[in-house]
């Protein structure tokens, strides 16, 4: 009853500060929203957006907004419409002001169903709604969406909207979208040159469509004209932007290979042991992942965004004590064996892959992308994700941490000594056998850490160390075996040159392509790109 | 009050089931005994198949372990014989030998793939035993000894299709992986929309290989492919493994449902448990299931399959109803032909019904695959889909597609006197030219 007489008043104040002859019954706002209530046909939903749309009042955007977002509920019991948050217990909004009203059990709500019909026409409704908005970022988005939404009949609204802005970007925005539904009206054919130029600078691929439709159907020459001149410049732009993109692409898949491959290039590379299970070691490192986000998850949810800076080390620490006690309690008993090493390790491979399904499931485990690696930027015509570049970056700080660990560490010397010349290492007082342990065990332990960022791109299940596990060894002779800049230049230059074969092959081709190619160059350099020289090389 | 509800719904369940004529469903304190009746389950429980077979497995353990607490089958106990065949191809026909031949078993349930359903089938047709094959597959093939209880494409791609139509789509990317089922599905698909007009540059046919995991490329060739100007939607055959990379780079790449949609054949509750759907909200999938669908026949089964499996978070999902509705026939024709001699069974298998989990009944047909709703679900942020349309009736499942010129004419009909799965209307025989070449593709 409070609750009630609690609305009404909020609606008495709310019409009362309205100029209330503006509406018409049937255009109110707040009767409009609630007629979203009660179970109802998707079309009668899409009708009732359009209509709040229709009655042109700034105010619904919050409505449409948790529409869209299926936060819109009506109460079971009498159809009345709220905005609800939460879980369990929710908390009520009331759908026109956002005040809160109240709190109640989830179930006694319903969601108002929405489909994608209905968030498009949201969309499209708030495009024009929202126009006017305080926040720049909502009449940047608006903007956007009345570019490819924009009719002839929306020009005036633009036209003051331009008047009235005074942020550039979006003012430009704005014009774009004038241009666009200037090209759609009857306007003369002047006119229609000019917006051809005001979006000739615009130059994506949606603009070009738009343009080349103006081309064709145009019977001005003069506009025609200017419409294929434009035509040309955007095509020769995205061309550019084109291979900058294949560029970033071929740098972003190489940085994957990187991480995959660069304990491999410890293990394999540097101890010339053919381990198998490589793979398996990125795997846990993923896994480990996982079981700090899910303990992060029902013990500090706070610490969410740094899950992954907690998962690095103990994914370090757990592939790294893996492969130590893989060294010492198998490997160390079959160097200088490779046939039954190759053997052994596929065998390790095999029981990880088991132990980790019996202990995690077969299917595959959530591992959440912290904020600062969800979605993308754009720069110029490309579009950058967040996680990409993160991943660029975290490979490369890997990479140079690994290099100098080898060259400026006492460790590093020793592990290069007794690959070089493991007697006259043992002859100066090294001791082999545990160098050999910490080599292992650190190559393993790098493709625990491999796994952490590899768990943001691709699946967390037990198979995920079998499709990288080719690719590294790939990496690592092409590079050059016992070289870390090779595995470097070769990680890069193949994730290249897979990028730019793939738009023309398609991956299919495209991957076998790459293989043939390593093929003959291993033909004619056997030893890979960056070869190491000296006489001790095969010892 | 919750318990209340299952037990209300258990008994309307169980007096449905009695109604059709289950006999014995209904005499549950009688405990079955005799010599037990032998059960194949032939999915792969380990290698890289096990990630969506094991859990097919634990259905089928589940529904063998109640129809024993319902008194068995024929009055006699069922048992279970499961192997591993290890996502391995040729394994699946020596594991299906094993029990066929070895073990027994009166009927198996089991594989996934359709290189590993092709890899058993010389098996099943030289040692006389049944098949029943649960997952949606590429049709173009109808065998005596395999009932096909999973979608043929006319009961989940070309509905999807013709949905999306509905909703103004006018351009196309058909994205798979490259094996039988996206290239036989697409090459339906192609057909199909070539047929309604659709202009053969307005459709995009890309494959890519097994687990790809890299789809920055294909991602923004579709977005470029969406910026033409015409409403676009991807057709995603995209097999297991590839699909959460793939949706992980939609979503970063900001291609949304409202602009682009994409509706899977391959993506199910299961699939969806490993990714964050909140940014894929309104993405779609075609399915004749979803656990979402509110009917006292899912709630009774998805309670029980919580309880069977100790974990209430894990999900069901299509392949598991068509192993419920296939287990159900089954049972039903074992006791119509009072018998589990596989050529009796086979015969008394045509006409029968069974309810399916939406609510509705599942027939068997002469052609061997089954009648199913379909419906189009959007996903949701929690994991699970929100069903926006559905076919007003039931869909029958059609063996030979009639979007392709080769396999326009065969028709199918397991009932004697004809009694052939590929008998071609144009010649008059069985099995004529167009089959052999529909078969070879």
């Amino acid at each position: 009853m409070m609750r009630l007489v609690r609305q009404f008043l909020v609606f008495l104040l709310i019409a009362l500060i309205l100029p209330i002859g503006a509406y018409a019954q049937s255009s109110d706002p707040a009767a409009l929203i609630q007629s979203f209530g009660g179970k109802q046909s998707f079309d009668d939903t899409e009708a009732v957006v359009k209509k709040l749309a229709a009655a042109g009042d700034p105010q619904v955007a919050r409505a449409l907004n948790a529409l869209s977002k299926g936060d819109l509920v009506y109460r079971k019991s009498d159809n009345q419409v709220f905005i609800a948050s939460g879980r369990g217990t929710v908390d009520l909004f009331d759908p026109l002001t956002g005040t809160k009203v109240g709190e109640a059990a989830s179930r006694d709500f319903s969601k108002v169903r929405v489909k994608n019909s209905i968030r498009r026409a949201v969309t499209d409704a708030l495009g024009s709604l929202t126009l006017r908005s305080p926040d720049p970022n909502t009449r940047m988005a608006a903007a956007g969406t009345l570019f490819s939404t924009a009719t002839p009949e929306a020009m005036k609204t633009l036209d003051a909207a331009i008047a009235a802005e005074t942020v550039p970007a979006i003012k430009t925005k704005l014009e774009e979208a004038r241009a666009a539904a200037v090209l759609k009206s009857d306007e003369p054919a002047a006119a229609k040159v000019e917006a051809v130029k005001t979006l000739a600078g615009k130059g994506d691929r949606e603009t070009l469509a738009m343009i080349r439709g103006v081309a064709a159907t145009s019977k001005d020459a003069q506009l025609k004209q200017a419409a294929t001149t434009a035509a040309v410049s955007i095509e020769n732009t995205i061309a550019t932007w084109t291979i900058l993109q294949n560029v970033w692409y071929g740098l972003s898949l190489g940085s994957v290979l990187l991480l995959a491959a660069i304990g491999l290039a410890i293990t394999f590379g540097v101890m010339g042991v053919i381990n198998m299970a490589h793979g398996e070691m990125v795997m846990l490192g993923a896994y480990t992942t996982f079981v700090v986000q899910e303990l992060i998850r029902t013990h500090a949810p706070g610490l969410f965004e740094v899950s992954l800076a907690i998962a690095l080390p103990l994914a370090f620490l757990v592939s790294g004590a893996v492969g130590l006690v893989m060294e010492r309690c198998l490997i160390r008993f079959l160097y200088g064996r490779p046939l039954e090493t190759l053997l052994a390790t596929f065998g390790v491979s095999l029981i990880l892959q088991q132990a980790v399904r019996t202990i995690f499931g077969p299917s595959n485990r959530e591992v959440g992308n912290p904020d600062f690696m969800s979605g993308a930027f754009d720069i110029g015509l490309m579009s950058v994700t967040w996680n990409r570049l993160w991943i660029i970056v975290f490979a490369l700080v890997v990479f140079v941490a690994l290099l100098a660990l080898l060259n400026k560490t006492a460790l590093g010397l020793q592990m290069r000594a007794v690959t070089q010349n493991r007697k006259m290492a043992a002859a100066m007082g090294i001791r082999t056998p545990w160098v050999d342990a910490m080599t292992f065990a650190l190559g393993s332990g790098i493709a625990g850490i491999a796994g952490v960022a590899l768990s943001q791109i691709d699946n967390v299940s037990p198979n995920l160390g079998q499709g990288y596990i080719i690719d590294s060894f790939m990496v690592v002779v092409f590079g050059g075996v016992g070289n870390l800049w090779g595995t470097l230049v070769g990680a890069m230059s193949l994730g290249v040159v897979n990028k730019f074969l793939e738009p023309y092959a398609g991956a299919v081709l495209g991957k076998i392509v790459v293989l043939v190619l390593i093929i003959l160059f291993i033909q004619k350099r056997p030893r890979g790109l960056f070869a190491q020289k000296g006489r001790f090389v095969d010892a | 009050m919750r318990s209340a509800m299952t037990w209300m719904q258990r008994t309307a369940l169980a007096a449905t089931i009695a109604a059709f004529g289950v006999s014995g469903a209904v005499a549950a304190d009688t405990k079955p005994k005799g010599e037990p009746i032998k059960v194949g389950i032939l999915h792969s429980l380990s290698g890289t198949m096990a990630i969506s077979e094991t859990t097919l497995k634990d259905a089928m353990l589940m529904l063998i372990d109640e129809q024993n607490k319902k008194g068995g089958l024929l009055g006699r106990p069922l048992e279970p014989v499961v192997v591993d065949p290890a996502s391995n191809w040729p394994l699946f026909a020596e594991k299906a030998r094993e029990l066929i031949s070895q073990d027994k078993v009166a009927a198996v349930f089991g594989c996934w793939t359709s290189v590993s359903r092709k890899s058993v089938l010389p098996v099943f047709k030289e040692l006389d035993s049944i098949l029943f094959y649960p997952v949606q597959y590429e049709g173009e093939e109808s065998e005596r000894n395999v009932f096909y209880t999973g979608a043929a494409p006319n009961q989940q791609a070309i509905p999807a299709v013709d949905y999306l139509m509905n909703e103004g789509v006018k351009r196309w990317v058909l994205e798979g992986t490259d094996y039988v089922y996206p290239r036989t599905t697409n090459k339906i698909l192609e057909a199909y929309l070539k047929s309604k007009g659709v202009a053969a540059e307005d459709i995009k046919v890309n494959y890519t290989p097994f687990g790809f995991s890299d789809w920055q490329t294909e991602v923004s060739a579709i977005k470029d492919f969406g910026s033409a100007g015409k409403k676009t939607a991807v057709v995603s055959t995209v097999n297991g493994d590839a699909n959460v990379p793939f949706y992980k780079e939609l979503a970063n790449q900001g291609v949304s449902a409202e602009d682009i949609p994409v509706v899977a054949f391959s993506v199910g509750e299961e699939e969806l448990a490993g990714i964050d759907t909140s940014p894929l909200v309104g993405h779609l999938a075609a399915w004749n299931y979803f656990e979402s669908i509110d009917t006292p026949q899912n709630d009774d089964f998805i309670a029980k399959w919580h309880k069977f499996i100790g974990n209430d978070k894990r999900v069901t999902n299509d392949p598991m109803e068509a192993h419920y509705i296939g287990f159900n026939m089954w049972v039903k024709a074992v006791e119509k032909a009072g018998t589990t001699d596989p050529d009796k069974v086979i015969d008394a298998m045509i006409g029968v019904s069974v309810p399916n989990l939406t609510g509705g009944y599942s027939t068997m047909m002469p052609n061997h695959h089954i009648t199913k709703p379909v419906f189009i679900g959007e996903i949701q942020d929690d994991g699970q889909f929100q069903v926006v349309w559905q076919t007003p009736g039931l869909v029958p499942g059609d063996a030979w597609s009639d979007y392709l010129p080769e396999s326009k004419p065969l028709i199918s009909d397991w009932r004697k006197p004809m009694s052939c799965g590929n008998f071609n209307t144009a010649t008059g025989k069985c099995g004529g030219a167009g089959a052999e070449k529909a078969a070879a593709n």
